[in-house]
């Protein structure tokens, strides 16, 4: 086997956009040390020589080169583990690409965000949040249809960047369910979509390291108090 | 299938303008199509109906949305001329630099143009910083991707134009010889290169649209 060189990834058990980045390792077969960061609590010095930029998790080294942004590091993940027998995780057509890059980007510059506001915010402000995840979440289950390929995954029999983009706030849904009261992927409304999360969830890349439900929905409240006494102690908005 | 290659997008647009400055870089021919997003037109709604926005790049009849989507395309499509190194690592950084201009200096572009008072003042200063950032990131080379352009100079190449509109509309200089030497020669170099300079908004019509944009957005705000 061609040398691979030194893998080590910056990390935090709870992260979705760690758990971005060790799902294709996962998917790649790639054998690499965790360093498990304390966050939200301290950083390490390696984190933060590693990542002077944003001073966040994930980061990949290899060969003690950083990478940084979990969707750049997945990426990175795909074109250097790029030989023949390895799964792709783009896919090869550049339109597809360029499909699966837009739907990861409306998952982190809109969906992400919304979901976890819901989380600190109240009332008015929630109940529209709310309805721009579940907009959101209904764009993506029509995206699923249009882009289905047969199998399983929006990557077609294996998992693919979109998987992954979306995939990895799985976890965080299911503690979001519980918070509010509500089930996000109802298989009534989204079928395709509740149908592919049990699929992602079972799938080897991604069983051993998808955070346990009990543990993070235990977290997500410690966080959300944070949130809260931080938007408290803010200055109000001028 | 033709080889066919459109544009729509508007002039004052700053995405819509790099997705060009790629285009001409590569010497790909396209028709433009102009926009009016006051009246957003059946094709544009089409061929964007997530978020409805320009840019949007049509190539053999598929809308591709969302200019640094367009723009990695563009790239894959086209590889002649390439504006990503063959050094994985290397494309990693400059995919990197690229997101934190959009993240980063973006964000606090916009709020030092729109704002007044004390929000400016510290608008003002998040900016400073940011693009302090991406000046480190030059690492003294003519451009981002050494010494011809890549993808970072794309992503950032609206900066140029569009705060020297900026500063002019706001009557306080930025990005000075002084506090920005790098960034400032970047500057310089970025827009006297000919695909850059040909696909330029006339700048008169720009900081007439910048003035009357931010006493609007004022306005909006009190």
């Amino acid at each position: 086997m061609e040398k691979q060189g030194e893998v080590k990834l910056i990390g935090m058990w709870s992260s979705p956009f760690v758990l971005r980045v060790k799902v294709a390792l996962n998917i790649k077969g790639v054998p690499y040390e965790s360093l498990e960061e304390q966050l939200p609590f301290s950083k390490s010095q390696l984190l933060l020589d590693s990542n002077p930029v944003h001073k966040k998790v994930p980061v990949l080294l290899h060969d003690g080169k950083p990478v940084c942004e979990s969707l750049i590091i997945v990426e990175y993940i795909d074109e250097v583990w790029a030989s023949a027998g390895l799964p792709a995780i783009l896919p090869r057509d550049p339109y597809e690409r360029a499909v699966a890059r837009f739907w990861a980007s409306y998952i982190d510059e809109k969906l992400f965000p919304a979901m976890r506001g819901t989380m600190a915010a109240e009332d008015e402000q929630r109940k529209a949040l709310l309805e721009q995840v579940m907009s959101g979440l209904g764009l993506l289950e029509d995206a699923f249809g249009k882009c289905w390929k047969g199998g399983k995954f929006f990557g077609g029999e294996t998992i693919g960047f979109l998987d992954i983009a979306l995939g990895s706030i799985l976890a965080l849904m299911k503690v979001f369910d519980g918070a509010m009261g509500v089930k996000l992927l109802d298989e009534t409304k989204f079928p395709k979509l509740a149908a592919w999360s049990e699929a992602f969830c079972e799938a080897e890349p991604v069983k051993e390291v998808m955070p346990e439900h009990e543990r993070l929905a235990e977290f997500a409240m410690v966080i959300r108090e944070r949130m809260r006494a931080a938007k408290a102690a803010a200055p109000p908005p001028s | 299938m033709s080889e066919e290659v459109k544009l729509h997008s508007i002039w004052e647009s700053p995405f819509g303008f790099r997705v060009q400055i790629a285009l001409s870089f590569k010497g790909i021919e396209y028709e433009y199509i102009e926009e009016d997003l006051k009246d957003k037109s059946e094709l544009l709604l089409r061929y964007n109906p997530v978020h409805k926005k320009v840019p949007v790049l049509v190539h053999r009849g598929k809308p591709i949305p969302e200019s640094m989507v367009i723009i990695e395309y563009v790239e894959e499509t086209w590889p002649e001329k390439p504006i990503l190194s063959e050094d994985l690592h290397e494309r990693a950084m400059a995919r990197f630099w690229a997101k934190f201009s959009d993240d980063k200096c973006s964000p606090a572009i916009f709020k030092y143009f729109s704002t007044q008072g004390e929000e400016h003042d510290k608008a003002k200063a998040e900016l400073v910083e940011n693009l302090k950032t991406l000046e480190g990131a030059l690492k003294g080379n003519k451009f981002f991707g050494g010494e011809t352009i890549g993808l970072v100079d794309i992503a950032a190449g609206w900066m140029p134009m569009w705060i020297q509109r900026i500063e002019e509309v706001l009557g306080n200089k930025v990005v000075e010889e002084n506090s920005f030497p790098h960034l400032q020669g970047w500057f310089h170099d970025l827009l006297n290169l000919p695909f850059v300079n040909q696909n330029l908004p006339p700048p008169e019509k720009l900081r007439e649209h910048l003035k009357n944009f931010r006493n609007s957005l004022l306005a909006r705000s009190t």
